[in-house]
Order: structure tokens, then sequence, then C-alpha cells
């Protein structure tokens, strides 16, 4: 398994180095200038002609990339031409909050999403089995700044119970961060209990129809038993994958959550730098989430292992 | 009986919580939804306004305007102009120190006034008359010029971008076209460097040992008194539902700029009020690409702006009457430059004469392709609303939507518009901006070279600035105002829109905000 998880680990240099490139030409091949708009309205066309000369833009792009690599290499994603600070250090101020939302999203999902889909394999074509369905479409229906303005309308204004926005970290006391994820957390999952609760009943369906479940149950064990250690357990691989699949997007992509409750994760900032033109750090933050990808999927892969005992690398 | 461990962590429990009470109870905090993210530190390198006010918070400045838009002293305690207009003395006020104690001295102002000249277009012209800068004494500083110059205090107090903040001379002694990283000041407030988080929040201490003037304050003169000890600026607080639902729940005391849309909602929240802090507003104005057909041609231009009619842009793009008014002047309006001359062709929208200056125009029927930034609503219908009534008027045109900064790059290239140039794009502008030739960059008509996007070329109006420069006698002064906006129409250099104003919205008990054209934070009161 370790020769595994170091192929692995070796196959995402070449995919972070493809990333590299691509992003890199994408950028300037792109319309945009970062001079422009760093510079301000009133600026001339001089002014604006100096800063590019202060941004290395002037330079033929074979050279800008090579000096962008060669700081990669050193583990120095260069410096933000818009905040003037590190892109280590951005990513850094901005991880804490997308992880916690994320984690606290998958959590929701799982601890409520799992037990319902279970349920409704268990009652297949039931009642329950149908009014979950049904809750599956509208959860994957409903945009998501719908969702966030009904739950702040309800909770945070007409019951007071909640912020409205906001985000504190957790260094600042743990009840008041929770506080702030709640509704956040609330509005993420509710897409991912629908589609977790989805794979789980389907899968848990699939495994039920098996013959083991037919001796289990033969063998007298209670149903309970039979659904969480047999169906479930057999049934588990793709809905970690699934699982797996929805950290890494939270991770890279919950821009219009964030925006909503005003949580300055890596959303808001990718898109704050993709409005900016602001080079290093989009370039910093795409080859970070690529990286968190290649890692994502390679704990899911390394969690078939324990999940099922056939599988062996 | 009560363990001694769990006596000890109640006891740390209820000590924190006192703790946060405590400080809760010690500090007020204004919490403020600033208009923009702020991320450039550097009030000199860029224009843009959210770092002109984060400038206010921490320097101080040697004349400020107040809310009459007249100059007064600040920094300067007594001037004096030699007979011959071409020495001026400063003598600094006592009791004026940087954020690390350090007097103010002469030689940080210079330095100051030499960054801030080599970047701010009026400091540029007031630089092309000062032969020297001198100190003769640590809290004195002369300025020997050329020849008399009609605008000295006017560039010494001007309010918006970029303002001569005076930094120690250490920091501002930094290449212009590098941005500082010492934000030392001497102005009401510190900033607290080791708190900013960019996107996410900037926070600003009382300056303690700050001595304000004994005047009151009034825009940016007078005595700068500062109420709360902290002011943080909530910069992840941007979507506009978002921000008026924070407003509402009492999260944030300030929005500095509520979306038109907002207002409604606003006036009808228990606890918020609206407050207009700044009456003279914002001019909107559409800019036309001097290079390229078919606005290469001045008639084709006024065929643009006897199209135009400012009720129509005023009407869609702010809706809110009580909050715009039609302007003729490219000089603010209700400011002392101001005027009619020159703006019959757009004194109202007249369909039947743009058709005519069209077709005598010799219009080869060239598409005018105009940038329409999407995701800024304060602008956003301006270019359809321009895009509508010139088709009327019979020109072609190709409407092309994209996001701001994207505008902001193609508007600085001067390709054809076929080759990701452009004709024509529309902005706004704060009125300090513009309320003067001097500072109107929409007025700079040095051509290709050396002009603001779009790039006129009039030799008779750089000659009626450069008599506006020299002059001394305020009449005189808006005479030679009257005929560079004339001359400005009859050529076409931009379409004056009209102007609004986009009044801050608070919560109950902010009192005191400074009335000016800018978002300041000195005499506030939060009850």
């Amino acid at each position: 398994m370790y020769q595994f998880i170091a192929r692995r680990l070796l196959s995402t240099i070449p995919v972070l180095a493809i990333v590299a490139v691509l992003v890199f030409l994408l950028l300037r091949l792109t319309p945009g200038d970062p001079a422009a708009i760093l510079a301000g309205d009133a600026a001339s066309p001089d002014q604006i002609a100096q800063i590019r000369v202060g941004l290395g833009l002037d330079k033929p792009i074979i050279v800008q990339f090579g000096i962008w690599a060669s700081h990669v290499l050193r583990a120095d994603l260069g410096e933000s031409f818009y905040f003037k600070i590190k892109v280590t250090e951005l990513i850094a101020q901005r991880l804490e909050p997308t992880l916690a939302l994320s984690t606290l999203t998958i959590l929701i999902a799982v601890l409520v999403a799992v037990p319902l889909g279970v349920i409704a394999a268990w009652r297949f074509g039931g009642w329950f089995d149908r009014a979950l369905m049904g809750f599956s479409v509208l959860g994957f229906s409903i945009p998501v700044f719908v969702l966030a303005y009904i739950l702040i309308w309800i909770v945070s204004l007409k019951l007071g119970w909640l912020p409205v926005q906001g985000y504190r970290r957790i260094a600042d006391g743990f009840w008041p961060f929770l506080r702030h994820l709640i509704l956040p957390s609330i509005t993420l999952s509710v897409i991912y209990i629908a589609l977790i609760a989805r794979v789980t009943r389907a899968s848990v369906v699939e495994a039920l129809g098996e013959d083991y479940i037919r001796t289990a149950r033969a063998k007298g064990l209670p149903e309970s038993r039979v659904l969480i250690a047999h169906a479930l357990a057999n049934a588990a691989v793709p809905i970690v994958t699934v699982i797996g699949i929805g950290v890494a997007l939270l991770i890279g992509g919950v821009v219009v959550t964030e925006s909503v409750y005003a949580i300055p994760g890596l959303g808001r900032l990718t898109v704050d730098a993709v409005l900016a033109r602001d080079f290093p750090t989009i370039q910093g933050v795409i080859l970070f989430f690529s990286l968190v990808y290649v890692v994502v999927n390679l704990l899911v892969d390394l969690s078939y292992v324990f999940l099922d005992p056939r599988i062996r690398y | 009986m009560m363990s001694f461990r769990k006596t000890a962590v109640l006891g740390a429990a209820l000590a924190a919580l006192g703790a946060s009470f405590g400080s809760a109870a010690q500090d007020k905090v204004l919490r403020v939804v600033p208009h923009s993210n702020l991320a450039i530190l550097d009030p000199i390198w860029t224009t843009a306004y959210i770092s002109r006010n984060h400038g206010y918070m921490i320097y101080d400045t040697l004349f400020g305007t107040d809310a009459k838009s007249r100059i007064e002293p600040q920094m300067v305690d007594t001037w004096n102009m030699s007979k011959d207009g071409k020495t001026w003395t400063f003598k600094l006020r006592k009791g004026l120190a940087f954020h690390d104690g350090a007097p103010v001295t002469g030689e940080d102002v210079v330095a100051s006034l030499k960054r801030w000249g080599a970047r701010d277009t009026m400091g540029q012209q007031l630089m092309t008359f000062v032969e020297a800068m001198e100190t003769p004494a640590p809290d004195t500083f002369v300025l020997k010029l050329k020849e008399p110059c009609g605008f000295v205090l006017e560039a010494l107090g001007k309010p918006s971008s970029n303002v001569p903040f005076i930094m120690p001379k250490r920091v501002a002694e930094t290449d212009p076209f590098k941005q500082i990283d010492d934000y030392t000041g001497s102005g009401p407030y510190i900033f607290k460097k080791d708190e900013f988080k960019p996107g996410d929040k900037a926070v600003y201490v009382k300056n303690t040992k700050y001595v304000p003037r004994n005047e009151p304050a009034s825009g940016t003169a007078g005595g700068k008194r500062v109420y709360v000890d902290r002011v943080e600026f909530n910069l992840a607080l941007r979507d506009a539902q978002a921000q008026v639902n924070a407003l509402a729940k009492g999260e944030v005391d300030i929005i500095e700029r509520p979306a038109f849309e907002s207002y409604a909602q606003l006036k009808g929240t228990k606890g918020v009020e609206l407050v207009n802090r700044d009456p003279l507003g914002f001019q909107y104005m559409c800019r036309f690409n001097a290079l390229y057909p078919p606005f290469d041609k001045p008639a084709v231009r006024r065929a643009a702006l006897a199209a135009f009619n400012q009720e129509a842009f005023l009407k869609a793009q702010v809706g809110v009457k009580e909050y715009y008014h039609s302007c003729p002047s490219m000089f603010t309006c209700n400011t002392p430059y101001a005027s009619t001359a020159g703006s019959e062709i757009m004194a109202k929208s007249n369909m039947k004469k743009a058709r005519e200056l069209l077709k005598a125009s010799g219009y080869d029927g060239t598409p005018v392709v105009i940038m329409k930034p999407t995701d800024l609503a304060a602008i956003q219908k301006l270019p359809d609303v321009a895009a509508q009534l010139m088709r009327q008027a019979g020109f072609k045109v190709d409407l092309q939507a994209m996001d701001w900064n994207t505008l902001v790059s193609r508007r600085a290239k001067k390709d054809p518009p076929a080759q990701g140039g452009w004709n024509m794009f529309c902005t706004a502008w704060v009125a300090p901006d513009i309320w003067s030739p001097l500072n109107n960059a929409a007025l700079d008509a040095k051509g290709e070279k050396a002009s603001w996007f779009g790039w006129p070329n009039d030799p008779k109006i750089e000659e009626l600035k450069t008599q506006f420069a020299r002059e001394l006698d305020l009449a005189k002064r808006k005479k030679l105002a009257a005929e560079i906006q004339a001359e400005a129409f009859a050529y076409g250099t931009h379409a004056p829109l009209g102007e609004y104003i986009n009044p801050v919205a608070v919560r109950k008990g902010i009192t005191g905000l400074p009335v000016g054209p800018g978002d300041f934070y000195w005499n506030v009161k939060k009850n």
C-alpha cells in the first residue's frame, strides 16, 4: 500500500505542473490588465504603464513563467498584486473559515443523510422513501442563495437566534465560532443531504437484495444490525466516494454561501482574485485546489481498503 | 461537593465571560460596511476611493475642504504669499506628531509633497510651477515658484484622490511607483496592521495623542475629534441584501453605499435611518474614444450629445427622484466653476437634431462599441440607455457586457474597437474630482500620449487650462472655466449625464457624520 501511496503522490507532480502551465497561460491570454485595475479610475496611461513595469508584466510571458515557476519550486507562490502579501499567507488566512464551513456542512449532511437514506432503503417504496425522494428533488432544485435568505429571514431576523452574517475564528471562542457557522452550514448541507441520501438509499437498496443479507436475517440478527453492520457497511464505498467529492467541492466552491453570509473564505478569495486579475493569487489558489482534489481522492481511495476487505493496493 | 478542578474551570469561564463583558463595555466600536474592498493601503499609489478613505483615517492634510467647498487650514497654522506671488511660506501648527511619537516637520511635508506630486494629476501640474521646496525651520516649509500659480491652496487642500497626505519622511521617500508598507501617519486613527485581513476586516483605533483643531468639523477641515475607540471595516459583507439584513439586526452600524434598490426597504426598517452626508454627490458621464471612427469626428460626438437625455439616464439608473438631478455643467453643479456654457446641445434631448447632425457628419454606419459593466450596480444601466438613445438617433451600436475590471483594462487599450478596443464607456465621478478644470480628468485634451482614456486632442482646451492655472482672480478663473467647458462641448470630450447622491444607511444613534466628499469617521458618535 505504501508503494501505492508513493505512486499516487508522485503522480500529483505532473498533474500540478500541467495545471500550473495551463492556468498561467490562460490568465495571460484572457483580457484584463492588473495594472489598469490597480491604478484606479483617474490614473493616466503613463501611470498604468509604470505599474505594469513594477509588477513585471512588461517581461515576455516565458520569462514571467520562469520566475514564477522557480518560486513555486521553493514553495513560494509569490505575492498578491492586489493585497501585497504572500499568497501562501492569504490562503492560510482564508483556509480556516472554508475548512470550518466545509467540515460542519459535511458533518451535518452525513449525520442527517446517511440514516435517512438507510431508512428509505429499508422502507423502499413506502411513504418515507417517497417523501425523502421528494425532499431530494427540492434540495437539488432550490438555489443556495434563496435558501440562505429564507433561513436568515426566519432564524436571524424574525426569531433573532443566530447572527445574520460574519465569521468568528475558533480562537475567539467556540460558541461564537459555532453560532456564526450554523446557518451557512445548514444552507450548504441541504444539497449534500439530498445527494448523499439518494446515493445511500440506492446503495443500501442494492445491498439489501444480496444473499448475505438474507443469510443474516435467517440467522435471526436484529434488523438494525442487518441494516448497519451488513447492508450499510457493504454499501459504503459509493457513499464515501460521494462524500469525498463533496469535501473537495466544498473547499473550492462555496462562493455564493460565503458571499451571502460574509464569510472570508477561499471561494471569495478566488472570485476577488479573478475579478482583480490578481495573477499570483489565482495561480496559487488553483494550484492549492488541485492539490486538495488529489489528496482527497487519495484519501477516498485509501478508505476503500478499510471499507471493503476485497480491495488491496 | 464540587471538585477543585470543576471549580477552577467554572471560575475561569466566569472570569473569561466577565472579561468579555468588561471589554465590550469599555470599547466603543463603530462597525462600517465600506463601499468597496480595501486592498491597496497606499493612497498615493492608487486613486481608488476606498484607499483615499483609508488615508483620511490615518493621515492628516495640510489644508482641508470644508462642507461649503472652501479651502481651510488643517495641519498648517499660518501661511503667507509674497507680493510677487512666487514664494509661499507655511508654518505648521503645534502638537502635530506621527503615531510613533515623532514630531511632524517641514522635511516630512516636503518629502510627502514630492511623492504626491509625482503621482497626482493636480500635483504634477503644481510641480511644474515649483522651483524649490525648502524647510528653513522644523515647523516651516516654503514653496518657491517659477511664476505665480492660482491653485496652490486648491491643490494642497484637494479633498479627493490623490489627496496630499503627509507621511513621515522615511515613508514618503518610497519610490512613488512602489507601494509603501509602513502606515505611520499623524491622523486621528491608527491603522492596526496586525489585525488587517484583506477581504475580511480592517481595524483602526483612536489616536489618543491627536490634537484636533478648535474649529468644528466640516468636510475634511476643522477639528477631527474621535468619539469611538475602534472603527472596524467589514470587508467581507458585500452582498447588498446581506448588508441590509446586518444593519437591520444591528450587526453593523453604517452602510456607506446602499444599492439604490435597497432604499425602499431601508426606509421602512426600524432602527435605521438614511443620512445624506455628501450633498454634492456624484456625476455620471459617458466617454467617447476620439482615436477611432465614428467618434474621431467631433460632429459624430455632438450627434450623440444631442441624443442624450439626462433624465432618461438618471431615472433608469438611480430611480429615486429625490436622489438625482439634471446638471448641464461638466463641473459639479453648485460649485464655483459650474456653468451652462456650451451645454445647449444637451439642454434637452433633441432626437431630430441628433439625426440631422449624424447625417451631416457623414456617419458610415460604423458600429459603436459600448462597454457595459455588469457587476457595478451604480453605473451598469447607463450603457443600456445610451445604446437605446443612440440607436434612435441612427447609430449602429454594439453593446458588449463585461465585468468592471475587464472594462478598466480594456479602456486603457488604444487598439481599434474591432481588435479589442472600444468607442464608449460610462462612469461616475465624486464631485471634487471634476469640479475644477485642473483635476477634471475628462478635460485632459493632450491627445494620445498624455490624456485620460478616450484621448481627446484639443490644444485650445489645454491653452485655456494653462491660463486658468496661472490666474489668481476668482472671477477671471470662472470665466476661463466657462470657456473651457464651452470648448469641451464643442469638441465633444464627453457627455455629462446628471448628478446623484447616495445617502448612507446608519443605525439610529449614530450621529455627527461629517459632511463632505468621502466617508470620514471623525466626529461620529455612537449612542
